[in-house]
């Protein structure tokens, strides 16, 4: 077997630097969505005219219930009912 | 960076609901998508930043249908990699044919190397937090002997045997360890 260099060996640590702190912080906080959505999203779950609906127009949807649209709620909103 | 077993137990915490087992995890596996996205497949960083956050929610939302819970890594890595596609594709329709299939033949090159560097971080994990700490700041995040040596609180001459030593316990942990060859990222 060859030996491994540890110049190939620093090469590999190099292939993964950290992802951007803020990408991290967003994926993190879905718990936090889930926590403020879990009754809104289980209602429109549950009925399969209004989740047909606010699929249509999520952002419309957010809106009328006074939850603000921004991408990171759009999609999890949308995930959340196409699972 | 943990192993399939620790990844079964977070991601049963997760199921649970615990919201700091959910921050573990992608504390985790972050690196890794993102490695996918734009090393793998080259994304910009407003496709790479898409394609991490909608893996990330797939895996939230899907955490309860997931069938082996120590599998989320390759889950995750299957996912990244398929949105990534769906964003070249999207992108590239007016290429001409052929396009695609280089890409794919090229990236799976590199998932390769990116799923070595993966092993290379479970050997680092068991070594000491100083030396884990000095690689990482050195190779991963670019950092110079001069930052290094600040944010450890260590004197500037000591950072480059440190490295060594450390790269050198690194490759002792990694004895035996079949790595691919070099990359052709």
């Amino acid at each position: 077997m060859t030996e491994i260099s540890v110049e190939r060996i620093a090469e590999l640590v190099a292939l993964l630097p950290p992802a951007p702190q803020a990408w991290v912080e967003v994926a993190q906080s879905l718990p936090a969505l889930q926590s403020d959505l879990g009754p809104l999203l289980a209602e429109w779950q549950a009925d399969r005219e209004a989740r047909a609906a606010v699929l249509a127009d999520i952002e419309q949807a957010l809106r009328a219930e006074g939850v603000a649209a921004d991408a990171d709620t759009l999609r999890y909103v949308r995930l959340s009912l196409e699972s | 960076m943990v192993g399939g077993h620790e990844d079964a137990a977070i991601v049963a915490r997760c199921r649970a609901g615990d919201a700091g087992a959910w921050r573990e995890l992608v504390e985790l596996h972050s690196r890794y998508v993102h490695a996918i996205a734009t090393r793998a497949f080259g994304l910009t960083a407003d496709e790479a930043e898409d394609v991490f956050q909608e893996t990330f929610t797939r895996a939230y939302v899907s955490l309860s249908n997931l069938r082996q819970d120590g599998a989320i890594r390759p889950w995750l890595a299957q996912v990244t990699r398929r949105l990534a596609i769906d964003r070249i594709r999207s992108r590239s329709r007016d290429r001409p044919d052929g396009t695609l299939p280089q890409l794919a033949e090229d990236s799976e090159r590199s998932l390769e190397q990116i799923d070595a560097a993966i092993d290379v971080r479970l050997a680092m994990a068991t070594l000491p937090q100083s030396c884990q700490e000095i690689l990482d700041r050195f190779f991963a995040r670019d950092e110079s002997y001069r930052t290094i040596a600040l944010a450890l609180d260590l004197p500037i001459g000591t950072i480059a045997s440190r490295l060594a030593r450390c790269l050198q316990k690194l490759r002792d942990e990694l004895e035996g360890k079949n790595l691919p060859d070099s990359p052709v990222m």
